[in-house]
């Protein structure tokens, strides 16, 4: 990259023709991809007119179900992204050996390594458990919505800016090549002149936006929302588990942001907080980053605990074992994940008082981790489990991730790591714990609650081709790299000289092969559900015998949720209601007072990621616009009164009497 | 240039008859659980250690998992049903105490070890079984990590290598670590885990190899494109090799001054060995302190005079003497390049020891300082 400054114009900023990567042919394909793929969906949209739909129904919809599902479709699209990345990445290791250069020089391999832990973390766990938590949340807590519907949607939109800057990069200038948390000084001015970097701090930060906002909200609606009746106490684990989710999240991104603004101002303006000039601190910004990062870890998983505990019970068919104990383990994990986060540098030259303080704290953590794996444990023991997809990624999830727990505590002993730190090994625990954990969780959950969503169940036989696809590949994927870890072989390396390690590498991109059949398998699952939906289709409204009160309503549920807010007499209040056999009410329905959808959210959006793009072109003329455009538009919506509406009592009363007959219907047959 | 392992046949037997647990302890690739220096082998142990207490959990875990699912399957309508048994004391106690248990026990293991392996603390033993005779002096070794190479000056021998570590064999060696762009980490698997080396930093490895042979060393934190060619080859040789290499390295002829250092330091990648016959003096405390081009302010210097009280507004004037690669690293010039730095360090000498007549010294030394000093009483 030339010195940024002398190609400068006062119109364009440092954007000129030779920021698109038209000399570098893998690009230029995908490109070609991406816009006959874009091309044919807009088409598609244009020819069913279905863009009014989909503006009036969906993208400017507050309703938390739908922005729940929306961030879905946002972590699955990212996710292909991503792992087009680890493809990338396994086919480059698999042949770069004996002086062969492999396809990827430097400039493109070192994006592609960074782009892929950005978007899988950033873009693809967090819109995952964001959207679980989003469409669960409300509904297991008999709520009709989040506290501020607005708030959600605006939410969504600045993650989905964020995620738009990162795929902009791809083909406009390019993206960081740091690593996933852009270490200065390589990501300084001095090392990392170009834009990769400030792609990388502005989508972070338009997404951060995003991400604290929706903290808020749902800390706001499980605190204030719950239905009567549901004390802490009686709270869904799911929702124990995203409270504390949502608490970490408000605690720690405020930490990320404030790093990413000091690289920014070293960045801009030149000032020397991560510099090596002038008592600059590089390790400073690397205790901070991590201080946001080690909770991170825990934001994407504990949700997924939930879930595992929503669905272990629900298959066993069996109350969950040790709810309170459950509860705890997840405080305290809540708790404890701020006094680990120098785990991620032992090597750095912290004192050995240090080190083994906060190594002894990791491995603290994983006695309330063992004592949730052993609920579930105890959970299953004398129930009568259904082995139906979401009990099969559950089973194969405690597996997995107890391994990745392991491997975990290994790489806390200090002295352990020294020898570990940034190996392969390093990155098979990670992707054991992530894989393991996140992404069979979040597998999980989508077999669990798609009934619940768009009231069809998924169709199992592609989903267990997909489940027996990821399962054997995520392991041959990933073994191969634990063995290598311990023969010393590091991580980001682009070429090697050892011919011996090839017949691993090409081990490992036979299992990124295998995931990418389950991932095939996956979206044909999803076809083949939609195209015979009403086969698949659920009236009852509780597929699976559930426990929880979202399988109280209708499938998918009404735009209000519930016609009346349950009373809650105990845990598990659906289970409890159905056993005491309780009547749903068929009369004296109430005007439901509902708020009101609104495009401020991506208008917002928008203005906000055109901000982001100028701040990254140094076109400041645009960056001062859209600044100014994003305070008056935000400014203007407050004075837009008309945020709510009642839905008249009839039309309850009508939505209800259809659900009746559809219940008899179930009853009947 | 990977390492050679010295396996007995009788063990290689041996681990044919116990895999594949056999080939996790020796099998020849694996050099973290099978290297040649004590420091790793000790971590090595650890790594196994730990293993085993944890199996200790897990592999009950796991069994009762494969037990209970299999056993409490919906198909088995033989199997204990109970539906609402969502407690038990007794059982709780387990769960919270036994991972407890365990944790204790490594989590004192670790305290002792993270301290005992301390890479800053001096060595102790050279294997389980022979201690450091005392009066035993390390071998100091000063790395530098470049833009993609690494350089070794080993000050007492007053030779340097890019690119080549050899160490003799039984002998303590103590490293000074630091890198002049960007972080790396330094790691040598057969020899002893790995510790960053960070701009503007000084980090500290003790270690020492119990066997001869060739090993690999790398960086094992990336460091920009040329990051996958940061390899080093680590050679363990006898003490009569080591001085013997000592002796060819002298005869290399070209040497190491601060000229050549700061054009080795522009960034290049696949450099082959290169040897230096001597060493410009403090070049690795230049190094560190960022100051190796002429006409710069050394950081610690610096730092010494802001520990006085700084120099207020005038200090400004400092900024181009101090000013490393915030402007990118190939750009930095000193603006001042007629100043001699020989007069402003001996100047920041007087001014930072409290028994010179600083008064004096300014007069002396520093005359063309003195208009952008505050006053000194």
């Amino acid at each position: 990259m030339t010195n940024p400054d002398q190609t400068w114009s006062p119109l364009l900023g440092r954007l000129s023709l030779d920021a698109i990567p038209y000399h570098e042919p893998i690009l230029v394909a995908t490109f070609a991809g991406v816009a006959v793929g874009g091309i044919a969906l807009l088409g598609v949209l244009t020819y069913y007119r279905l863009w009014g739909y989909l503006w009036k129904n969906w993208f400017t919809s507050v309703d938390h179900k739908k922005i729940g599902i929306m961030y879905m479709v946002l972590g699955l699209v990212m996710f292909l992204r991503g792992f087009a990345d680890a493809l990338l990445m396994r086919t480059q290791q698999a042949v770069a050996f004996n002086g062969n250069d492999g396809f990827l020089p430097a400039h493109h391999y070192d994006q592609v390594f960074t782009a892929h832990g950005v978007i899988m973390i950033f873009f693809v766990a967090m819109p995952f458990v964001t959207g679980l938590m989003n469409f669960v949340v409300p509904l297991q807590i008999g709520a009709r919505d989040v506290s501020f519907p607005f708030l959600n949607n605006f939410s969504f939109w600045m993650t989905t800016a964020g995620a738009v800057l990162v795929m902009a990069s791809l083909f406009i200038g390019e993206f960081a090549q740091t690593g996933w948390l852009a270490y200065p000084p390589l990501s300084g001015l001095a090392y990392s002149p170009g834009v990769g970097v400030d792609y990388y701090i502005w989508a972070l930060q338009i997404a951060g936006v995003g991400t604290t906002l929706s903290g808020i909200n749902l800390i706001a609606t499980i605190v204030k929302l719950r239905a009567p009746g549901m004390t802490m106490m009686r709270m869904p684990v799911f929702t124990w588990t995203a409270l504390c989710t949502n608490v970490l999240i408000v605690a720690s991104f405020p930490v990320l942001t404030a790093v990413l603004a000091m690289l920014s101002l070293d960045r801009y303006v030149g000032t020397d907080f991560f510099t090596n000039d002038f008592g600059g601190s590089p390790m400073m910004y690397v205790n901070l980053i991590w201080i946001w990062g080690h909770p991170e870890v825990y934001i994407l998983i504990l949700p997924i605990f939930g879930v595992f505990s929503e669905v272990t019970s629900t298959f066993s068919g069996k109350r969950l074992f040790g709810y309170t104990s459950m509860v705890y383990a997840t405080v305290v994990i809540t708790v404890l994940s701020y006094l680990v986060w120098l785990h991620h540098f032992f090597t750095m030259g912290s004192g050995a008082s240090v080190n083994s303080f906060f190594g002894i704290t990791t491995m603290v953590i994983s006695i309330p981790t063992g004592a949730k794996m052993f609920n579930w444990l105890f959970t299953m023991y004398r129930g009568r489990i259904r082995y139906e997809l979401p009990m099969m990624w559950t089973v194969a999830f405690m597996f997995t991730f107890v391994i990745g727990g392991m491997t975990g505590v290994m790489l806390a002993v200090p002295p352990a790591d020294f020898v570990l730190h940034n190996s392969l090994f390093l990155i098979a625990h990670f992707h054991n714990v992530i894989i393991g954990g996140v992404v069979f969780g979040t597998f999980a959950a989508m077999n669990y609650w798609w009934p619940k969503a768009f009231g069809f169940k998924l169709e199992p036989f592609w989903g267990k081709v997909s489940f027996w696809c990821w399962v054997p590949g995520f392991w041959l994927a990933f073994a191969p790299l634990y063995v290598m870890g311990l023969m010393g072989v590091t991580r980001r390396m682009r070429v090697f000289d050892d011919p011996s390690l090839q017949p691993y590498f090409i081990v490992a991109a036979l299992g990124a092969g295998l995931i990418a059949c389950g991932i095939g398998a996956m979206l044909v699952q999803f076809a083949v559900s939609i195209l015979h939906r009403e086969a698949l289709r659920d009236e009852t409204g509780d597929p699976w015998g559930g426990r929880t009160l979202e399988w109280s309503t209708s499938s998918p549920p009404p735009e209000y949720n519930f016609a009346f807010t349950p009373i809650i007499h105990d845990l598990d209040a659906w289970a409890e209601m159905k056993s005491q056999g309780v009547a749903r009410p068929l009369e004296g329905f109430r005007p439901i007072h509902m708020p009101r959808s609104t495009g401020a959210g991506v208008i917002l959006a928008g203005i906000s990621m055109v901000f982001g793009f100028a701040m990254i072109w140094h076109i400041w003329w645009l960056a001062g616009a859209s600044l100014a455009a994003l305070l008056m538009t935000a400014i203007a919506h407050t004075f837009n009164y008309d945020r709510s509406y009642h839905i008249p009592a009839d039309v309850v009363a009508r939505t209800e009497a259809e659900r009746t007959r559809q219940l008899a219907l179930t009853e009947g047959a | 240039m990977r390492a050679v392992m010295f396996t007995k046949p009788s063990r290689r037997l041996r681990a044919a008859l116990v895999l594949p647990l056999g080939l996790l302890l020796t099998g020849c690739d694996w050099v973290v659980l099978n290297p040649a220096g004590d420091i790793a082998r000790q971590q090595a142990n650890l790594v196994v250690v730990s293993t085993a207490l944890m199996l200790l959990i897990i592999v009950p875990v796991m069994a009762l998992t494969g037990l209970f699912a299999w056993r409490y399957r919906a198909t088995n309508t033989a199997a204990a049903y109970e539906p609402d048994w969502d407690h038990s004391t007794k059982l709780e106690l387990v769960i919270w105490s036994a991972p407890l248990a365990i944790i204790i026990a490594l989590g004192s293991i670790t305290w002792l070890a993270t301290h005992l392996l301390d890479p800053y603390r001096p060595l102790t033993r050279i294997d389980a079984t022979h201690a450091v005779a005392p009066g035993t002096r390390p071998i100091d070794v000063e790395v530098v990590a470049l833009d993609w190479k690494w350089l070794f000056i080993y000050p007492e021998q007053n030779i340097a290598t890019v690119n080549e570590l050899v160490l003799p064999e039984g002998r303590p060696v103590r490293f000074r670590i630091t890198s002049s762009t960007v972080m790396n980490s330094f790691y040598v698997p057969a020899l002893a885990g790995q510790i960053y080396a960070m701009p503007g930093m000084e980090t500290k490895l003790h270690a020492v190899f119990n066997q001869t042979g060739t090993f690999n060393g790398l960086s094992a934190n990336f460091s920009g494109p040329g990051f996958s060619h940061m390899h080093f080859v680590t050679r363990s040789v006898t003490g009569q090799g080591f001085d013997a290499w000592v002796a060819g390295v002298r005869k290399a002829g070209a040497g190491l001054d601060r000229a050549t250092y700061l054009a080795l330091d522009k960034p290049s990648e696949q450099v082959p060995v290169i040897h230096y016959a001597n060493v410009a003096p403090d070049l690795f405390d230049a190094v560190v302190n960022m100051c190796v081009r002429p006409g710069k302010l050394c950081s610690g210097e610096m730092a010494a005079i802001d520990a006085k009280g700084g120099t207020g507004k005038s200090g400004l004037l400092n900024v181009a003497a101090l000013t490393y690669d915030k402007q990118g690293h190939e750009q930095v010039v000193s603006s001042n390049p007629g100043f001699a730095d020989a007069s402003l360090r001996r100047f920041v000498r007087d001014w930072c020891a409290d028994n010179r007549p600083l008064r004096a010294a300014v007069a002396r030394d520093a005359a063309p300082l003195l208009v952008r000093s505050r006053p000194l009483s």
